[in-house]
């Protein structure tokens, strides 16, 4: 595994200087390796993990159940592309089981949602269904947990 | 009323521990990096944690069999077996202690007599002098050299033997070292006790966490089983420190006989703890390998950069401590640890803490994050260059 990748998965939030210092390698050197990591579409990008429940964070999040019928010559990927790339969509995958595609779509607000799925969503070509399920709270998003308070290790500060 | 003259004669002289002196002094500042700590950074994996929980809503909650519970002991064998290579039976040759703290303690109270020599390597961890004196044993320390990485050797051990030695404790990886012996060297060792007549105490508990060519236990080579009480843990491998559960494993007569010891004094290790002990053992591998990467890494760069700096230090084979010499500040370890605490807010351990030929050098412990590692180490680099004598 790539050093730097490595360290981004354990390492928190190091600065490049810092990871430099930690991996043995020049600043420039740790820049080369995130650029490869970009350009082999390993490392897709930063985004900061939110509480969405809070003020200045909220929004409304749903998870969405596509059936849809797959297309000769393009399967199910064309239309997952198709959907992927509106802006509400933040993930999309295809799935195994009773339905097709799972979305998971935000927006500012309940109604922005609604119309995305029943104008945008449900009314493409080759989509046969849709079910929205509209998140109520989160626990844990992206390895985080939300209300739990940071663990206190507790540690004494020096011990045998 | 002067009520030290209560006190038993024995424990009046024992000396306290050094660290506790150090504890102390950082325990009044704030804002300190500690690298003097002893155990790992990462809590108990949550499913250790969870199944401890579990047992406590199914009311475990009672005494068990002195020895542990027995699927504990069968999951201790089993993965002794596996790991280490010896094989012990659950029935007889395996007690479940609180700590290896406490396998050691009631080793020592099941085997000395008054006046029996007892070996052990030094530096070494704090606690090994004292429980030899609390048996009214005689201590023999056998040093250990930066030069050889800090692995103890069949010619120091030979030198350092006398009439009337009896047992021999290791602990290897070693704190506060780090060092640890080849297969070789162990080899050596060996056939030293069986010429020697040596029982070994050998305590692993960072066996785990050896980075470079694995870990051997001595109990595994040829004719030593017989002749070993092997002691592990939790603390260290899977973060249990808190926790307070270990293990000894050996030939049925001895474990016989610290289990007397140990069914007297503490009955039996707590239940939770060997509950999330058996946890442990049964799924806790992924943990124990994600967290040696991790330390294997840290440890990469600590050691690196107290080279860099001019704290010369080897590359600990195993264990999450890096033992640096100090000489290059023209100071003694005790005066470098207290001038780093006071100058720069990082705290080590000053290697006197582990016995008299720790003089020189510091532990530093790299069980810290990265942010605090790099930290520390741009500190301990200025503090350094302002000691450093200027060169005539």
């Amino acid at each position: 595994m790539n050093p730097v990748l490595k360290l981004l998965l354990e390492g928190g939030s190091l600065s490049t200087a810092q990871m430099a210092q930690v991996l043995n390698l020049t600043e420039a050197k740790v820049n080369r390796h995130l650029e490869q990591l970009k350009k082999e579409r390993i490392l897709l990008g930063w985004r900061p993990v939110l509480n969405l429940s809070k003020e200045g964070a909220s929004a409304v999040r749903a998870v969405i159940e596509v059936r849809i019928t797959p297309e000769r010559g393009g399967g199910f990927n064309r239309f997952a592309e198709r959907i992927s790339r509106f802006d509400e969509v933040e993930s999309c995958y295809l799935m195994s089981g009773g339905y097709d595609l799972l979305v998971f779509a935000t927006g500012s607000s309940l109604q922005k949602v609604a119309a995305f799925v029943s104008e945008k969503l449900s009314t493409i070509e080759g989509v046969l269904s849709t079910s929205t399920h509209f998140l109520l709270r989160s626990y844990k998003e992206q390895g985080f947990l939300m209300d739990v308070p940071t663990e206190e290790n507790g540690r004494l500060t020096v011990t045998p | 009323m002067d009520t030290n003259r209560f006190i038993a004669r024995h424990v009046v002289t024992l000396p306290k521990s050094g660290i506790r002196d150090f504890f102390e002094i950082v325990a009044k500042m704030k804002d300190v990096i500690s690298l003097g700590i002893g155990e790992p950074d990462f809590v108990t994996p949550w499913h250790i944690r969870e199944a401890a929980i579990y047992a406590l809503e199914k009311g475990k909650t009672h005494y068990t069999s002195n020895l542990g519970l027995i699927e504990l002991r069968r999951a201790i064998c089993k993965y002794v077996g596996q790991h280490y290579g010896m094989e012990y039976q659950p029935e007889g040759e395996v007690l479940v202690t609180v700590g290896v703290s406490e396998a050691l303690d009631i080793a020592l109270r099941a085997l000395v007599n008054p006046g029996d020599k007892v070996m052990f390597h030094q530096p070494c961890y704090v606690s090994y002098h004292p429980s030899v004196t609390l048996t009214h044993g005689l201590g023999v320390p056998v040093p250990t050299q930066a030069a050889d990485n800090f692995a103890l050797t069949a010619a120091a051990l030979s030198a350092a033997w006398q009439p009337g030695c009896k047992l021999l404790m290791l602990n290897l990886p070693c704190n506060p070292t780090g060092g640890t012996c080849s297969r070789g060297q162990l080899g050596q060792i060996a056939r030293f006790c069986i010429e020697k007549d040596l029982l070994v105490l050998s305590d692993e508990i960072y066996s785990e966490l050896t980075f470079e060519g694995g870990h051997v236990s001595i109990a595994s080579l040829p004719g030593m089983q017989e002749r070993t009480i092997f002691l592990h843990g939790f603390s260290k491998a899977f973060a249990m420190t808190g926790w307070r559960i270990g293990y000894a494993c050996g030939p049925a007569p001895l474990i016989e006989a610290m289990m007397k010891v140990h069914q007297y004094s503490m009955m039996c290790a707590s239940i939770i703890s060997q509950e999330g002990a058996l946890e442990a053992l049964v799924r806790g591998e992924d943990g124990v390998k994600r967290m040696r990467e991790q330390y294997q890494r840290r440890r990469d760069f600590v050691v690196r950069r107290f080279n860099e700096i001019g704290l010369t230090c080897h590359l600990p084979r195993g264990s999450f401590y890096a033992f640096p010499s100090v000489a290059v500040s023209g100071l003694n370890e005790k005066d470098f640890a207290l001038g780093l605490l006071q100058a720069e807010k990082v705290a080590v351990v000053p290697g006197t803490a582990f016995g008299a030929n720790g003089a020189g050098f510091v532990r530093a412990c790299f069980a810290a994050s990265y942010e605090q590692l790099v930290e520390a180490c741009t500190r301990i680099e200025r503090y350094v260059r302002g000691k450093k004598p200027p060169k005539k």
